[in-house]
């Protein structure tokens, strides 16, 4: 135990120990905390004593199954069609809420799809758990080309040596520096279905072509809008690891290409982004990483949005953590997300380690 | 020696008034009207005459913002760090009380006598809160309104029935005159969608919880009376009679006074800004969906904290603060109805023939308060997002069923929550 770091260093030590100790307290016994308290039904409000209930929350929280439904059938045999030429089925809820089928009670219908004429139902227990977490893998999944390749466009504009550059780097920067609160408050008032700032542009530059869309009041574009939002905040910050990546690479090679004749498009293939790789992983892991723990923008311009579209699994976290007095409920969803954020970032490690 | 003489003077003297001032216990007051300008007057009126008018008590008073005034309780509840008397809004009280937040507020009989019933605050066989007002909603309108459409006036013993409510919105959608029919408030994400709209379940015959026995939700919110009800309400959004989940909380605010809208469900405490707005406004009863026509009830009340070691300090202040004068001022002040007959006399609008004075008759007669039970935070909550989703446009059934569950399943996780 008498490395050279803890031989020499002990002035140090004592003065990281407050921050270590803050640290530890806040983050690290929390972290353990919250695999503890997924095991037992503590309530954050209760006079019940604690259980321990082992991995119930999980069992209700990750629990899905398939149920095959037949078509309705007239006296004769033959399939029944609504209005529409649609077969018609009996509803889930006869086969969840009756007493034949114990094991699908409390379940709920979470889509389903046809094979010929039957139609094959998925039902979860929490339905909105499992929307919130395809919610949050669709977000990361567009996010991080997205916001990674946007900010790389914006690095590649200001790495030009041109007048008053600066001042296009500070103001592609400065949404960064806004609080992700503000943002989504403006954005909110931006995005509105009625005299929003979005809606009237759209139908300035169409001359009155486009139709106004409620951005956020809509299943279809409300995760969407979200996401373009979420994406122009961070792009600043992206662009500056970018930017720093880029002016790492040596100015030779460049001119060796353009000796060589090389298109812009050849240069950036052959000399610029082979430069980035290291860069290019960096910037992958931070905004998968980040874009998993999306909340603030969901709490204040959707609330989980119009029939769970923008639900997210950290929004679901505190909902019922904290609204719901469930912090057991909410300690299981916070490891759950943990979980999935280390294969994650494991896998990614993989893929993009050094082959030599 | 002068000096020494002038010192041990004043020293003399500084204690004898340091001990003159801690024979006067300090009572921490958590309130929730911070940003309320009107209403932190008339409370800080009311505690600034309790601190004069006797010398066994002082009162300080901190706000906190409505919106985070729950959560901030929780959290210094979590962290012993309790006031000694604080507000609490009525259909929560029954959480806080069976958590150990409250302990049972030590009021005479006296003092909450001829008081309206739902702002007494009970659980348990005892009185854990006594609110100064109580808050009630009503369908807001023109009279030039009513009469353009050819409708007609409902009044309380004779209110509208469910197809004369949906003829008055038919009238004002056909008219091409407002943007919407009905204003509903769905701006106002929260409280405001137990307490304004479950009324209407409960007209329709079902409930957020079953009330014999606060055991389940099943048959109450998803039983047929239920599910009509859902399939009413989805019709409101479908149909274009109101705005969505998404209406700016700004048209919420002045939609009606700008004649946006028709007509506006809204709480009376918006009632003195409409006005002034407007200056033909009335205020219609709920209409009968069949079980009778009802309005939410309970509102903020104070109780007692069970970190409190004065309890019966808490208690005077209360009484104190029930004086017939101080609910007058607050009903002027902010426009809740008064908790006494007597004190709407003295008010501007509750007085008999004042223009809110049907609502004190309306809050006798028709409110009904929300389910007792300290699960209501849970099910307030669940019932929300299950009207927010059926008004998006799901399934009533299933979505009803699927907030049944959810309720069911947090009454057993909490072991039937005292009932």
């Amino acid at each position: 135990m008498s490395s050279k770091l803890t031989r020499s260093n002990r002035a140090g030590w004592v003065f990281a120990l407050p921050g270590f100790s803050l640290l530890f307290l806040f983050i690290i016994v929390p972290f353990f905390f919250a695999f503890w308290l997924s095991l037992t039904n503590q309530r954050l409000v209760s006079p019940n004593p604690t259980e321990f209930i082992g991995l119930k929350n999980y069992q209700d929280l990750l629990s899905i199954s398939v149920i095959t439904l037949e078509p309705e059938r007239t006296e004769a045999g033959e399939v029944v069609r609504d209005a529409d030429g649609e077969i018609e089925y009996p509803r889930v809820r006869t086969i969840t809420r009756s007493d034949e089928f114990p094991q699908y009670r409390g379940m709920q219908e979470w889509f389903r799809w046809q094979s010929g004429d039957t139609a094959k139902v998925v039902v979860a227990s929490d339905v909105v758990f499992m929307k919130a977490l395809v919610n949050t893998l669709t977000f990361a999944l567009f996010i991080v080309p997205l916001q990674g390749g946007g900010a790389l466009l914006l690095a590649l504009l200001i790495n030009q040596k041109l007048r008053g550059i600066n001042a296009y780097r500070t103001i592609y920067f400065m949404p960064v520096v806004i609080s992700i609160v503000v943002i989504s408050l403006l954005w909110r008032f931006i995005y509105s279905g009625d005299e929003g700032l979005l809606n009237n542009i759209l139908s300035a530059l169409t001359f009155g072509a486009f139709s106004p869309v409620d951005w956020l009041g809509n299943t279809d574009t409300a995760l969407g809008s979200i996401i373009a939002m979420s994406a122009w905040q961070a792009m600043g910050f992206h662009m500056v690891i970018w930017l720093a990546g880029l002016q790492s690479i040596s100015p030779t090679l460049y001119e060796a290409a353009s000796i060589e004749g090389a298109s812009k498009w050849q240069t950036f293939r052959y000399v610029t982004w082979p430069g980035l790789r290291n860069t290019a992983v960096l910037v992958l892991i931070v905004i998968t990483m980040q874009s998993f723990a999306v909340f603030a923008q969901v709490d204040v311009m959707t609330n989980g949005g119009p029939l769970d579209s923008t639900q997210t699994l950290v929004f679901q976290t505190v909902e019922r953590g904290y609204g719901k007095q469930d912090i057991s409920g909410g300690a299981t969803i916070s490891v759950i997300l943990f979980l999935m954020v280390l294969l994650i970032s494991a896998v990614q490690a993989f893929l993009t380690r050094e082959r030599t | 020696m002068t000096l020494t003489k002038t010192t041990l003077g004043a020293l003399a003297a500084s204690t004898i008034l340091a001990g003159a001032a801690a024979a006067q216990t300090e009572l921490s007051l958590w309130y929730h009207g911070a940003g309320n300008e009107v209403e932190s007057n008339i409370l800080n009126t009311v505690i600034d005459d309790f601190n004069a008018a006797q010398s066994d008590w002082t009162v300080a008073v901190e706000s906190f913002p409505q919106q985070s005034y729950n959560d901030s309780v929780v959290a210094s509840a979590l962290a012993g760090n309790l006031p000694c008397i604080l507000d609490v809004d009525g259909p929560v009280m029954p959480n806080w009380a069976w958590a150990g937040y409250l302990q049972p507020l030590p009021i005479s009989q006296e003092a909450i006598d001829g008081h309206l019933d739902s702002t007494i605050g009970r659980w348990d066989g005892e009185i854990y809160s006594v609110g100064l007002w109580d808050a009630a909603v009503a369908l807001y309108t023109r009279a030039s309104t009513m009469d353009a459409l050819g409708l007609r006036t409902p009044t309380l013993e004779e209110p509208w029935t469910r197809e004369e409510f949906m003829a008055a919105l038919d009238a004002a959608k056909a008219s091409g005159n407002y943007d919407y029919a009905l204003d509903l408030g769905t701006a106002w994400t929260g409280e405001w969608y137990p307490y304004a709209y479950s009324p209407f379940l409960q007209s329709f015959g079902g409930d957020i919880v079953d009330r014999s026995t606060y055991d389940t939700a099943e048959g109450a919110l998803n039983g047929d009376a239920a599910i009509e009800f859902g399939e009413w309400w989805q019709s409101l959004f479908v149909d274009g009679y109101a705005p969505g989940t998404s209406q700016d909380p700004a048209d919420r605010d002045t939609g009606f006074i700008e004649g946006k809208y028709a007509f506006s469900w809204n709480g009376n405490w918006a009632a003195a800004t409409t006005l002034d707005g407007v200056d033909d406004v009335v205020f219609l009863p709920a209409p009968d969906f069949g079980n009778g026509p009802i309005i939410g009830a309970g509102s903020w009340q104070f109780g007692v904290s069970s970190a409190c070691e004065h309890p019966e300090g808490a208690a005077a202040f209360v009484e104190h603060a029930l004086q017939d004068k101080y609910l007058a001022a607050f009903s002027d002040g902010i426009g809740l109805i008064p908790a006494t007959k007597d004190a709407a006399q003295m008010t501007e609008k509750y007085a008999d023939g004042g223009p809110l004075a049907v609502f004190f008759g309306l809050s006798e007669e028709q409110s009904l308060v929300r389910p007792v039970s300290p699960g209501y935070v849970v099910a307030a909550k669940v019932f929300e997002k299950a009207l927010s989703d059926i008004a998006n446009g799901a399934d009533v059934a299933d979505t009803l069923d699927a907030a049944v569950d959810e309720i069911n399943d947090d009454i057993e996780t909490n072991q039937g929550y005292g009932h």
